[in-house]
């Protein structure tokens, strides 16, 4: 059986609606075991406080939104070699699941930022980058919504994503480019002098397994939709062209 | 039970009602639009079988 089986839609649909169940619960069991290990059952940073219960939140949310736009990034490239529609429309099934997590990331961010840097905001290479990856997130749904054709609408958005993939790139490794900047590294890392304790590491990677089967999930039944939408406007035309 | 969230308690508890709101519209909108085009389609096929 080859990948590009699920190219068809209909296939697409039969094999996604087998699956998302299981997403769906699995997704729904994680995020809520990772969030209330975290919440409840953590100590506080010696520095930080309580504060550090929002990484449970922040740093999941940051990873889906890269990780968000390099799905798209691989769906577009897909459509654009191979023509599929499904690829097509799965990568703007994404875009808004995509942005929802840059502005969880942003907000926990601002909030978690106001008592720990003293500010809300700071023009930070990292922060910056998240910011303009949101712009692109906007103007990538915008561009969809904005043309009508639904061939040409993946050509434009296509190209939008390959350049949109330089701050994806930015948003992950700006503090190791420019290191400076107020934001802090990477928390979870193979160094264990960097990583985090794993009294906070362990419920940290059951929240981050949980956002990424919630992004399937939700991806999976918006391109379900997309597809559906996708029909209708076939059926309309051809209604229209028989009358 | 609950944590002794300090001085930093409000902080928290916003990033998470913060959070959790976005995540909860954005399931709702998703099957909300989910279920509107899915009936739509139906009686969109329904109909075109009707009149041939």
């Amino acid at each position: 059986m080859s990948i590009w089986e699920y190219a068809n839609p209909r296939k697409f649909l039969q094999s996604s609606e087998r699956v998302m169940p299981v997403l769906w619960l699995s997704s729904g069991v994680l995020i809520s075991v990772g969030l209330i290990w975290g919440f409840f059952f953590t100590p506080d940073d010696y520095r930080q406080g309580s504060t550090v219960k929002i990484i449970f939140l922040h740093v999941p949310a940051a990873l889906m939104a890269i990780n968000a736009w390099f799905m798209m990034l691989v769906a577009s490239l897909i459509w654009v070699v191979r023509r599929h529609h499904v690829s097509a429309l799965a990568a703007k099934a994404a875009a808004p699941v995509g942005i929802v997590m840059t502005l969880i990331a942003l907000a926990t961010g601002a909030i978690w930022g106001q008592p720990m840097w003293g500010t809300w905001w700071a023009w930070d290479p990292r922060l910056t980058s998240f910011l303009v990856l949101f712009l692109f997130y906007l103007g990538y749904i915008a561009l969809w919504e904005a043309i009508d054709n639904p061939d040409t609408a993946a050509d434009l958005t296509a190209i939008l994503c390959l350049v949109g993939t330089v701050f994806a790139v930015l948003s992950r490794y700006a503090v190791n480019f420019w290191n400076q900047g107020l934001h802090q590294g990477a928390s979870l890392s193979l160094d264990e002098k960097e990583n985090v304790a794993d009294a906070f590491s362990n419920p940290l990677y059951v929240c981050m397994a949980g956002f990424a089967l919630f992004f399937l999930a939700l991806v999976f039944y918006r391109t379900g939709t997309e597809i559906r939408a996708r029909r209708i406007k076939a059926l309309l035309a051809r209604q229209r062209q028989e009358a | 039970m609950w944590p002794d969230l300090g001085k930093y308690g409000e902080t928290v508890l916003s990033a998470y009602a913060a959070s959790l709101l976005l995540l909860g519209v954005l399931v709702v909108l998703t099957l909300w639009r989910g279920k509107r085009v899915r009936r739509i389609m139906e009686d969109l096929e329904q109909r075109m079988r009707r009149d041939g």
